[in-house]
C-alpha cells in the first residue's frame, strides 16, 4: 500500500515537472509571437514606399521618409562587411590551418571567441577615442570601423569551425600531388568548406545589420542624405532609437516600418543560412 | 629541355614566395583579430579613463553614489548596482525557462515539434536588440504600467518587504520591465548551449536509468541534468555576460535615472544605459573620462566572465563530453 503511494507520488511529480517544461517552451514562443506579430501588424500598417524615397520632414511636420537612413545604413554595413569579412576569413584560416598546434594561436583563438560576445558598445567607445575625437566630429568611417571590428571575430570563429570539419585525407591527397600549403588551403580546404564559411559571413552580416549601440556615437546621425564617410551619417537603427524615444506618433510609425524591414532582411539572411546548412546535411 | 627546367624553377620560386606571403597575410589577420584589437580596446579604455581615476581615485569612483555631471560629481555605484540588479533578476527569470525549454526540446517533444520550437527559439535570438527595446517601450511598458504593475501592487500590498519592493507609481519604465525584456533576450542564448549539452548525454546511461524503473523526470534530473552541469554552467555564464553588456533593449526601458532604485517599479540606470545616453552629451574631459571608466569596468567584467565560460566549455569539449 505504502509502496504504491510512493509510485503514485513519483508519477505525479513526473507529470507536473514535464508539464512545467512544456509550459516553459510555450512561454518562450509566446514572447516570440507577441513581438513578431506586433512588428508585422504595426510595421505593415505604417509602411509606404515614401519611407524609402523621401527624406525626413522637419520635426513635427508629418510625412517624409527615411531614404537617407536606408542609404546610410547600406553604406555603413556594406563597407564594414568589405573590410571585416576578408580579415575574419583569413584569421579563421590561420587558426585552423597554420596555428592549430601553436599555443599562442590557441590562446588567440579563444580571445577571438570571447570577442564575439563582448558588449558592442565597448567597441563604439574605443573607436570614438581613435577616429572621432581627433577629427572633432562624428563620422561614418568610425561607424564602419566599429562594425567591421564586430564582424571579424564572428566570421573568424565560424570559418575556423567549418575548416575543422574538412576531412584531413582531403588535405593529404592534395599534398600528395605535390601542392604547396597555400594551394591546398585555398584550392582544396577552403573550397570544400565554402558553404560553411558563407553561413558564417551571412550570420555576421545579420548580426551587424541590427547593431545600434556602436553607431550611436561614431557615425551618429544626420538629417540629410550624406554620402561622405567623413561626415556623420544616418543609420536605420539609430533612427529607430531616436524616433521611438521621440514625441511624435508618425515617428513611431516610421520606426515600426523600418524595424519590420530590418527584421525581414535579417530573417532572410537567417533563412538562407538554414537552407545552406540543410543542403550540406543531405 | 633546359627552358622547361628554368620555367619549372621559376614556377616553384613563385609558389614558394606565395607560400610565405599567404602565411604572413593569414597570420597577420589572426593577430589583428585575436591580439591587436583586444589590446587596443583595453589600452584605449585604460588611457581614456586615467583622468577620472587620478582625480577621484578608483575606490571613490566605484563606491560613490552621486552621479551629477553638472557639478562634476561622478560616482559609478548607481550604474554598477543597476547593472547587477537587472542582470540578477533577468537571470532568475531566464534560467529555469531556458532549462525547461531545453528539456522539452531534447527529451519530450515529438520530432516535428522539436524542430519548430528549436527554430522559433533561435529566431528569438537573432532579432536585433533595438527591436526588443522598441517593442518593450511602445508595447510592453504601457501594458505593464496599466495592467500588470497595479495588479502586482494590489496583490502584495499587505506583505511586508514585498510591498516596499513594488511601491511607487507604475510607469512601466522601471527595473521590472527592463529585467523582463532582458530575460526574454537571453533565453535563446542560454537554451542553445544547454540544449547542446543535453544532446551530448550518453543515451546508454539514460536507458540504464529507465531500466531501473526511473520515471522520465527522474532520468532527466539524475542523468541528463547532472551530467550536463558544466554545460549548463557555461551557458549560464555566457548569458550573464550578454545580460550585463546588453545595451539597446535596456536603453529604452531603464529610464536613465542615475540613482540606486529602492523598488522594482522605479526607473534606474545601468553601465550600458549611461554609455548609450550620455556619451554624446559628455562636454567635459572629466565627464567623458568617467564614461570611459564605466566602459572599462564593463569590458573587464564581461571579458573575465566569458573567459571563465569558454574555459569550462573548452575543457568539456576536450574531454569529449560535448
Amino acid at each position: 500500500m505504502v509502496k504504491s503511494n510512493i509510485v503514485t507520488l513519483r508519477k505525479a511529480k513526473n507529470s507536473i515537472m514535464l508539464l512545467l517544461c512544456f509550459i516553459s517552451a510555450i512561454y518562450g514562443i509566446f514572447w516570440l509571437f507577441w513581438i513578431l506579430i506586433t512588428l508585422v501588424i504595426k510595421g505593415s500598417e505604417a509602411f509606404s514606399l515614401k519611407l524609402l524615397y523621401l527624406d525626413p520632414t522637419p520635426p513635427g511636420v508629418e510625412g517624409g521618409g527615411l531614404r537617407h537612413a536606408f542609404v546610410g545604413h547600406f553604406i555603413i554595413v556594406s563597407l564594414a562587411t568589405v573590410i571585416g569579412i576578408p580579415i575574419g576569413i583569413m584569421a579563421g584560416i590561420f587558426f585552423s590551418e597554420y596555428g592549430k598546434r601553436s599555443r599562442l594561436f590557441t590562446v588567440l583563438r579563444m580571445i577571438t571567441d570571447i570577442l564575439v560576445s563582448v558588449p558592442t558598445i565597448i567597441v563604439g567607445a574605443t573607436v570614438y577615442a581613435i577616429l572621432v575625437k581627433p577629427l572633432h566630429h562624428f563620422n561614418a568611417l568610425s561607424g564602419i570601423v566599429a562594425l567591421s571590428i564586430i564582424i571579424m571575430p564572428i566570421v573568424a570563429i565560424t570559418t575556423n569551425e567549418m575548416l575543422k570539419l574538412v576531412p584531413n585525407n582531403l588535405r593529404e591527397a592534395a599534398y600528395a600531388l605535390g601542392s604547396y600549403k597555400w594551394e591546398v588551403t585555398l584550392k582544396v580546404t577552403v573550397r570544400a568548406a565554402r558553404n560553411g564559411i558563407l553561413t558564417g559571413v551571412l550570420t555576421g552580416i545579420a548580426r551587424i545589420i541590427g547593431e545600434t549601440a556602436p553607431l550611436l556615437f561614431t557615425s551618429f546621425s544626420n538629417q540629410y542624405l550624406n554620402l561622405n564617410i567623413l561626415k556623420p551619417m544616418a543609420s536605420l537603427t539609430v533612427y529607430i532609437f531616436n524616433y521611438v524615444m521621440g514625441p511624435y506618433e508618425y515617428w513611431h510609425q516610421q520606426a515600426w516600418a523600418s524595424a519590420l524591414i530590418l527584421t525581414l532582411i535579417i530573417l532572410l539572411l537567417f533563412g538562407i543560412t538554414r537552407l545552406i546548412i540543410r543542403e550540406r546535411r543531405k | 629541355m633546359v627552358e622547361e627546367t628554368i620555367l619549372e624553377t621559376k614556377e616553384r620560386k613563385k609558389a614558394e614566395k606565395l607560400e610565405v606571403v599567404f602565411k604572413a597575410i593569414f597570420g597577420f589577420s589572426a593577430i589583428t583579430v585575436g591580439l591587436i584589437i583586444p589590446t587596443v580596446v583595453f589600452i584605449v579604455l585604460l588611457a581614456e579613463s586615467k583622468l577620472i581615476i587620478e582625480k577621484k581615485g578608483l575606490i571613490k569612483f566605484l563606491l560613490s553614489q552621486k552621479w551629477d555631471p553638472v557639478s562634476d560629481e561622478f560616482g559609478a555605484l548607481p550604474m554598477i548596482v543597476g547593472t547587477l540588479i537587472s542582470t540578477f533578476i533577468s537571470m532568475l527569470l531566464a534560467t529555469p525557462i531556458a532549462i525547461g525549454i531545453s528539456i522539452f526540446v531534447v527529451e519530450l517533444a515529438p520530432r516535428w515539434l522539436k524542430e519548430i520550437i528549436r527554430q522559433a527559439i533561435d529566431l528569438l535570438g537573432i532579432i536585433p536588440s533595438v527591436i526588443y527595446g522598441m517593442w518593450g517601450f511602445l508595447v510592453l511598458a504601457p501594458f505593464m504600467a496599466t495592467k500588470v504593475e497595479p495588479f502586482i501592487q494590489r496583490a502584495l500590498i499587505n506583505i511586508p518587504i514585498l510591498n516596499e519592493l513594488t511601491s511607487g507609481t507604475s510607469t512601466g519604465i522601471d527595473v521590472l520591465t527592463t529585467s523582463l525584456v532582458l530575460s526574454i533576450m537571453i533565453i535563446p542564448f542560454m537554451s542553445s548551449i544547454v540544449r547542446e549539452a543535453f544532446e551530448m548525454v550518453n543515451p546508454l546511461v539514460k536507458e540504464s536509468a529507465y531500466a531501473l524503473g526511473a520515471t522520465k523526470w527522474e532520468v532527466i534530473t539524475t542523468v541528463v541534468i547532472r551530467s550536463s552541469i558544466p554545460g549548463i554552467a557555461g551557458g549560464f555564464i555566457i548569458s550573464l555576460g550578454r545580460a550585463i553588456g546588453e545595451t539597446m533593449a535596456v536603453a529604452f526601458l531603464a529610464g536613465n535615472r542615475p540613482e540606486i532604485p529602492r523598488s522594482l517599479l522605479e526607473p534606474f540606470t545601468t553601465i550600458t544605459v549611461a554609455l548609450a545616453n550620455q556619451f554624446t552629451e559628455a562636454d567635459t574631459e572629466l565627464y567623458l573620462s568617467a564614461l570611459y571608466a564605466l566602459a572599462l569596468i564593463l569590458f573587464i567584467t564581461s571579458f573575465i566572465m566569458l573567459l571563465t565560460a569558454k574555459i569550462i566549455l573548452y575543457r568539456l569539449s576536450r574531454n569529449g563530453q560535448i
